[in-house]
């Protein structure tokens, strides 16, 4: 057997509803303890067998325990069919696939300035709980984070109640247009954070839709980050997550092995074709 | 070096299955093909290159990678046991050798493709010397000897009889095992082998490729070539077929699907290609929208990419299958002289 390619199976022990199309899936091993070892901005595939295999970022921090956790939009026909899934369902997973932030390198001893949109959010929720857990390690922790709506904020409920309270910690929400019911701010995501105006003695951790990347980056550049003080993570359609079914690459770097975390000065490197 | 005469090949080839899955060139309605031995197949001595390479000997188009049986709301995995290990491969030409090289350090690197190592771990690669290539052949532009191939044994036919070089410990063990089949050449045999190889050379000289170069490719030059207007003119024509990528010995792009059988669900790799429009395709698009793109990375990955990620090494080894076999003639060659890559 392919050792990596083979899957475990894996159970899902708790599920939360974050928006109209997102769902939070806790996943277990089934004979208890650790489906294996990851660090913050790995992914894993996750699949329903005969319907196929995608690849998904971890959300949970391994601080917070045995399980992992991912965020899901529902966008398609895997994603369909895990939305679909109940507590106490079966599904497959392998991994850890990728390479994680470098929190316990580059990010040390650093302020961190978080800047997600939407579903972007995935992947850092993950660094935000594994920097919150070793706190001493870390200078100030701002997240920026924003949606189309009031109802697409995914982990919100967590980010008012356990993440907002803690000292040190700042956050930003904003909506992309005014909603009933929402007192907080109303923009997109790259003119708030101009307006909030980071001094840039920070590392930026951005996650988002392509568009909201391009401007943020710029936006920061203008601020006066480098380059070497931002990262993000690509996404491209992947199959193996190891490197070898030829799909993931833009130029010489497999997003799915060499990533997907990436630093801008490495991405400027790369041909654009991504 | 060991001969044998050609009338005797058969008796060593049923001595091999014997032991050994042997595979090797027969003719098969006038075309070449790779293919298990038994009893009253002819090696296809005179063939140069096969319809598609021998790659899928170790990466077959389609194979399952796990099973699952569904229960309630659990899953069984039942895992796939690991191919046999240990064929010969005997007839390989020495680009198609070379390709098992390149393909080794795709599916070898970590994490090693398990199914690809059992296939490849004890296999016994014996190659045949070329001395009579095609017009489509350019594999000496890719640094190979197609006079005297690698691999663990090398073939060499003169006149009636086959000569049989020893390259590596496998192939010495491989020969033992095997030694009563033989006899000794002489040393006229050697002399008669070298002139062979000379006068192969002669011919190889004079091919219309023999001056493709790699000059200015490598893994350096993704700046440089990424984007030159050139890339559309060249892609044009191409329809995106991947007939290119099928036949190409070092091609290695797959993809992974389930299979409902009704008993149960199998999961399986199968060949894919660089060259289809939904190969990139996600929710967001696809980086690269047009043929353009496609064909792009299927050329800069062989000859920039690749090398780029093993210590220059190409990853197309000159056999000439896709000159042979593209629909609308645009291909690798095309490529390389478009880019300056021709000394004449
Ligand atoms: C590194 C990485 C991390 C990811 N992390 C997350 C995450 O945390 N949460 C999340 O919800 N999604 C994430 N995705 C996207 C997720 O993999 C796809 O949304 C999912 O595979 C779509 O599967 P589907 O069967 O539902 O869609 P399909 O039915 O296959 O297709 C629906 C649409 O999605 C496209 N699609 C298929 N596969 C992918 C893919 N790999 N990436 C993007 N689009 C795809 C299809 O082309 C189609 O347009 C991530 C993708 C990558 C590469
Ligand atoms: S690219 Fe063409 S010539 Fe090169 S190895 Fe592949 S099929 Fe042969
Ligand atoms: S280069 Fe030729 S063989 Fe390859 S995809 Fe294009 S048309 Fe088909
Ligand atoms: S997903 Fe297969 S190479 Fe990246």
């Amino acid at each position: 057997m392919s050792e990596a390619l083979v899957p475990h199976v894996a159970i899902v022990t708790e599920i939360r509803t974050e928006t109209p199309d997102v769902k939070t899936f806790r996943l277990e091993a089934k004979d208890g303890g650790k489906l294996f070892e990851h660090m913050p901005g790995q992914c894993a595939m996750l699949s329903i067998p005969g319907i196929g295999e995608g690849m998904f970022s971890i959300t949970s921090s391994p601080t917070q325990g045995d399980f992992k956790e991912c965020s899901i939009k529902r966008c398609g026909l895997l994603t369909e069919a895990l939305h679909a899934l109940e507590v106490g369902d079966e599904i497959t997973i392998r991994g850890p696939l990728g390479k994680p932030f470098p929190v316990d390198t580059e990010f040390k001893g650093k302020n961190l300035l978080f800047i997600a949109g939407g579903i972007g959010v995935a992947p850092l929720h993950s660094v935000i709980n594994y920097c919150r857990a070793h706190r001493e390690d870390y200078g100030t922790i701002d997240i920026l984070y924003g949606s189309r709506s009031m109802d697409d904020l995914v982990d919100f409920k967590e980010m008012k109640e356990e993440w907002e309270p803690e000292d040190g910690l700042n956050l930003y929400l904003t909506i992309d247009r005014p909603q009933e019911g929402w007192e907080g701010h109303v923009d997109f995501v790259p003119t708030y954070l101009k307006e909030l105006a980071f001094a840039p003695d920070k590392v930026a951790i951005i996650c988002g839709p392509p568009i909201m990347i391009k401007f943020v980056l710029a936006n920061l550049l203008e601020m006066g980050f480098e380059k070497t003080q931002v990262y993000t993570t690509l996404e491209l359609k992947m199959k193996c997550g190891i490197g070898k079914c030829g799909r993931c690459n833009i130029g010489t770097k497999y997003v799915c092995k060499d990533g997907p975390v990436f630093r801008f000065d490495e991405i400027d490197e790369l041909p654009n074709e991504y | 070096m060991k001969k044998i005469a050609l009338s005797k090949l058969n008796e060593l080839f049923a001595a091999i299955a014997k032991d050994t899955e042997l595979h090797l060139p027969v003719n098969f309605k006038g075309e070449t093909v790779f293919k298990k031995w038994t009893e009253g197949d002819n090696y296809a001595k005179d063939s140069l290159k096969t319809v598609k390479s021998p790659k899928d000997l170790f990466f077959p188009q389609n194979e399952n990678i796990s099973n699952f049986r569904k229960e309630g709301n659990k899953f069984i995995i039942d895992p796939v046991e690991l191919p046999k290990s240990g064929i010969v491969v005997f007839g390989v030409r020495g680009c198609d050798e070379q390709s098992f090289r390149v393909l080794d350090n795709v599916f070898l690197a970590e994490p090693v493709d398990t199914f690809y190592e059992a296939r490849r771990k004890n296999s016994v690669i014996i190659t045949a010397a070329c001395t009579k290539p095609s017009e489509s052949c350019f594999c000496k532009t890719f640094g190979i000897d197609p006079t005297d191939p690698a691999g663990d044994v090398t073939t060499w036919i003169v006149d009636d009889n086959m000569f049989f070089a020893v390259k590596t410990e496998k192939g010495e063990a491989f020969l033992a095992k095997y030694a009563d089949i033989f006899t000794e050449a002489e040393e006229d045999d050697t002399y008669r082998v070298e002139n062979v190889k000379y006068l192969a050379n002669q011919i190889f000289a004079k091919l219309p490729l023999a001056d493709l170069t790699t000059e200015g490719w490598g893994g350096d030059k993704t700046d440089e070539k990424f984007d030159d207007p050139k890339w559309q003119d060249l892609s044009t024509a191409c329809l995106g077929c991947g007939t290119c990528t099928f036949v190409c010995p070092t091609c290695q792009c797959y993809d992974i699907r389930d299979y409902n059988t009704g008993n149960q669900i199998q999961r399986s790799r199968c060949w894919d290609s660089c060259m289809y429009k939904d190969f990139t395709m996600c929710a967001h698009g696809t980086a690269r929208p047009t043929q353009k793109e496609r064909y792009r990375q299927r050329f800069m990955h062989k000859l920039v990419y690749y090398p780029a990620n093993n210590d220059g090494m190409f990853s197309c080894v000159g056999c000439g299958r896709c000159v042979d076999k593209c629909p609308v003639q645009t291909n690798i060659v095309k490529v390389i002289k478009a880019f300056g890559g021709d000394k004449k």
